[in-house]
């Protein structure tokens, strides 16, 4: 890998790595000096910097390659990062399973600090949403952007700083939540220098994008390229706005947000409804919006149907966030707005649904026989099916039940695994054959069996959380005939054992699933090329039609 | 309309500065006039700040993801109210940098804890919740009554707060990491800290360990000043105009 890179780009690693190496230690310095967990952070950022470092010297003196490369699609960053991203799966995965079994047996867990419920869980969240999802999401925007204009990545720097970069980014989230680091912002909770760090690997993502359009072959940019935009842009308003905090002191790690209670509850779920939308939905749409037709061999079903998806998704989920404080303290015309705007968003969320099942049409044999295709296919069914139920449960009188229970949990996770990992795992599937240019997956069955495993333990994980929310939603509210309330909330906090194991065999199936993935994607690699390029699958010569 | 769009999807700056607009629209009109229409959040002049302790305390529920199970915030429901008590109202959470309102309930609410329990019962409770209540799923925290309490640098704590708008003043900064010690050691000189933050002050050993000021001292004492910073959401509301 380092091989592919110039010397200049070899000389401008070794450069940041020094320098953010200074940053590790004066971060570990100051710490020290206050007895403070960034003490520990500053380490971890140290030796970070200080292995890529030798990586990179290991190969300094390699020759450099040859010209030849501009002739052929940059994809190195494009398969660390689907690496990364399955080993960040199996990962959080694991901790998501971890913290289910914890709900139905408590004591199944150290008796340390790290180890506590509540520190587990932002692990969870944070390693299958950033590690796994950010790490395919930019993976294979990288590859899809290149095939979409027909042009070659700029340079060979930026993709590694924004993929390195985004991975020391959750590695310091995720650390930190065990060292006792946190905002406690659900989705923001990393502190305010990873936050800031963040900022700047995502100022030269956004870069990136843009130079690669620039230089695209096509006059078009294509659908994908749309949500792909949509994902970095509104991403970085989001954490920009959320992550708003003074510190205590630039040497320690605790901030205060700007903003307090009933204006601080907003912005959070302004950010968090919109971390779903445009980290959870618009980028995997920008997936769906390549692999799928790619995959079935058809183009998209209609033109307009993207456009009137795309913008009714961009404009209406902005409004959405306020379905998170319904009969909260929040001023009830932000509640109603929210309410009616949750609603409306139903038709883009099911345009953007029905155009790629549409364009399965005429290839539902496919859909029979290639597993891989079927992924994508489910995936497509669960976002409809889970903005579906989203759209119903900002109605506030559906809400006043399903708030605060495991219904919220089953929604999630119908959108979460059903949704996001079933596209992701689809387009990784598809994907790897041609990156490291193989003719096909390792083992066709293995990912037939990782189908069935996944589209189980979704099922069994959703259909528990159903169960169990509407059980507690309703336990919660029964009277009896004098008036008062029946159930303690102890006796509803028993009734839900049964569902909770329920869900830790569900999500146990769904991590074995992800396991088989790793290893079918492992043999992949490891048998050799047999393959040339396929045809077709350049970039376009520089000075060819140029795009505008 | 898809003639315009048509000629956008070739411009990729234009796509870009055109998603910004559409996806801002949203966000300003909801969040903006919470900052400025006046009856979003209720006044209450007697409302007062968390301790430097209790502050600390805080930090501890964020720090062990206590949010993560209970919320703090009774919605304007029948059967909440009778279960938590008066429902939440927004001055409640004014000095609350960040919320922790919460959004799952696998334990109980808590925005009305305070004094609902002894200190002997929080402090077993929080050591092994199966002690004191058979069923529970709640997990251990042992570790807090060993882990002494760090009040150095608390003064900064309260330095940051004000620059967001909590209304601690010099004294209170400068005197932050004595009034936590204070706080819990009520056999000490205590007039200093009643004087800065009200006689109401709950002054004791609130895990029971008079000798040290333990993490367990700072997490009881903030469970039990929930609820009571202000008094609003227990008198009948103001009539509108
Ligand atoms: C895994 C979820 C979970 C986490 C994390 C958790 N709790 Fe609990 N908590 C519960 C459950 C369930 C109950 C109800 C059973 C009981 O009383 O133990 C409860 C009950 C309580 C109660 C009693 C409330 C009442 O009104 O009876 C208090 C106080 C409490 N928790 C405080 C905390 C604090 C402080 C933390 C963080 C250090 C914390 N909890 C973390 C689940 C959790
Ligand atoms: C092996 C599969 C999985 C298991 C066993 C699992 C388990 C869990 C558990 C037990 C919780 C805590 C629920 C609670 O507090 O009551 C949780 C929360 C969460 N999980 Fe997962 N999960 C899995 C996969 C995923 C995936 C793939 C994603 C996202 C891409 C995801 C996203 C989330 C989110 C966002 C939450 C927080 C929900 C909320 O706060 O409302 N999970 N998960
Ligand atoms: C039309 C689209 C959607 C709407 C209207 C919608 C609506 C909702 C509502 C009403 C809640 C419950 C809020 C509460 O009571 O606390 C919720 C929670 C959530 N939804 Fe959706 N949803 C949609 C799509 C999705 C999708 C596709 C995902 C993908 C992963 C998703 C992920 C989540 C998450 C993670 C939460 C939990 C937030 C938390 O409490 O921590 N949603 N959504």
């Amino acid at each position: 890998m380092v091989s592919g890179l110039t010397v200049s780009e070899r000389q401008w690693s070794m450069a940041i790595l020094v320098i953010v190496a200074f940053v590790g230690l004066a971060m570990a310095a100051a710490g020290a000096n206050r007895a403070d967990p960034m003490q520990a952070h500053g380490f971890i950022v140290l030796l970070f910097s200080l292995a890529v470092f030798c990586f990179v010297l290991r190969d300094y003196y390699q020759p450099e390659p040859a010209a030849a490369r501009l002739a052929s699609y940059y994809d190195d960053p494009s398969k660390a990062g689907i690496v990364v991203a399955m080993l960040w799966a199996v990962f959080g995965m694991f901790i998501g399973d971890w913290v289910a079994w914890l709900l139905a047996f408590p004591d199944l867990t150290f008796d340390a600090a790290w180890s506590s419920f509540g520190r587990l869980r932002p692990a969870h969240t944070t390693g299958v949403i950033f590690g796994f999802g950010g790490n395919a999401l930019i993976a294979t925007s990288f590859h899809v952007m290149q095939r979409t204009s027909r042009a070659r990545l700029p340079d060979q720097f930026s993709p590694w700083f924004v993929l390195v970069g985004y991975n020391l980014f959750c590695l310091l989230a995720i650390s930190g939540y065990f060292l006792g680091i946190t905002q406690s912002k659900e989705y923001a909770e990393p502190e305010w220098y990873a936050d800031i760090w963040l900022v700047i690997v995502w100022v030269v993502y956004l870069v990136l994008y843009l130079r690669t359009l620039a230089r695209r072959k096509e006059p078009h940019i294509y659908v994908a390229n749309w949500y792909y935009l949509a994902f970095i842009l509104v991403v970085a308003i989001l954490h920009v706005v959320n992550n708003l905090a003074v510190p205590a002191s630039f040497a320690g790690a605790k901030s205060y947000s700007l903003f307090s209670g009933v204006q601080d509850a907003m912005t959070q779920w302004w950010y968090g409804h919109n971390a779903v939308a445009f980290f959870l939905t618009a980028g995997f749409l920008g997936m769906l919006y390549y692999y799928l037709p790619k995959r079935a061999g058809r183009p998209i079903y209609s033109y307009r149907m993207s456009i009137i998806g795309f913008w009714g998704i961009t404009f209406f989920y902005m409004w959405a966030g306020s379905h998170h404080l319904h009969y909260t303290a929040l001023p009830q015309w932000v509640q109603t707005l929210g309410m009616t705007f949750s609603v409306m968003l139903l038709v883009p969320s099911w345009i953007a649904a029905a155009n790629a099942l549409l364009t399965l049409n005429g290839a539902w044999d496919k859909v029979r026989d290639d597993a891989t295709l079927r992924f994508m296919m489910m995936a497509a069914v669960f976002y409809g099916l889970s903005t579906f139920e989203g759209s119903f449960m900002a109605i506030r009188s559906v809400n006043a039940l399903s708030h605060y229970t495991d219904w919220t949990i089953g929604h999630v996770h119908a959108g979460a695994m059903g949704w996001v990992a079933l596209i992701t795992f689809g387009s990784i599937y598809a994907v790897v054959p041609w990156l490291w240019k193989r003719e096909r997956m390792y083992s066709p069955v293995l990912v037939e069996v990782h189908f069935w495993l996944a589209l189980a333990g979704t099922l069994i994980y959703v259909f528990a959380m159903w169960n169990s929310g509407i059980i507690q939603g309703l336990m919660w509210r029964t009277y009896n005939d004098s008036g008062t309330l029946t159930y303690s909330f102890l006796d509803t906090m028993v009734a839900m054992h049964p569902y909770y194991v329920a869900r830790a065999i569900g999500g146990l199936l769904f991590l074995l699933g992800a396991i088989v993935g790793c290893y079918n994607i492992w043999m992949t690699i490891r048998r050799p090329s047999e393959l040339p390029a396929a045809s077709g699958d350049i970039p376009l010569p520089v000075n060819l039609q140029p795009a505008e | 309309m898809f003639g315009t769009h048509y000629r956008i999807e070739r411009k990729s700056i234009a796509l870009a500065v055109t998603i910004m607009i559409v996806a801002s629209i949203g966000g300003l009109i909801e969040i903006a006039p919470l900052f400025t229409i006046d009856d979003t959040v209720e006044s209450d002049p007697s409302m007062r700040v968390y301790t430097p302790l209790e502050l600390a305390g805080r930090n501890i529920y964020m720090r062990e993801g206590c949010y993560a199970c209970h919320s703090q915030m009774v919605r304007t429901l029948q059967d909440e109210v009778e279960r938590y008590g008066p429902y939440s109202l927004a001055v409640e959470s004014k000095y609350d940098h960040p919320m922790l309102w919460g959004s799952k309930r696998t334990g109980p609410d808590l925005a009305r804890l305070g004094g609902k329990y002894s200190d002997q019962w929080h402090t077993a409770h929080l050591k092994n919740p199966r002690d004191v209540v058979p069923q529970s799923i709640m997990p251990r925290y042992k570790w807090l009554s060993e882990s002494q309490l760090q009040t150095k640098h608390l003064g900064d704590d309260l330095r940051a707060l004000r620059a967001v708008g909590v209304p601690y003043t010099d004294a209170m900064i400068e005197n932050a990491s004595d009034d936590a010690v204070a706080q819990a050691s009520p056999d000490d000189d205590t007039a200093g800290l009643t004087k800065r933050y009200g006689d109401a002050t709950q002054i004791r050993s609130f895990d029971g360990d008079k000798a040290t000021v333990s993490e367990m001292d700072a997490l009881v004492a903030y469970l039990q000043i929930l609820g009571k910073l202000s008094d609003a959401a227990h008198q009948p509301p103001p009539p509108k105009e």
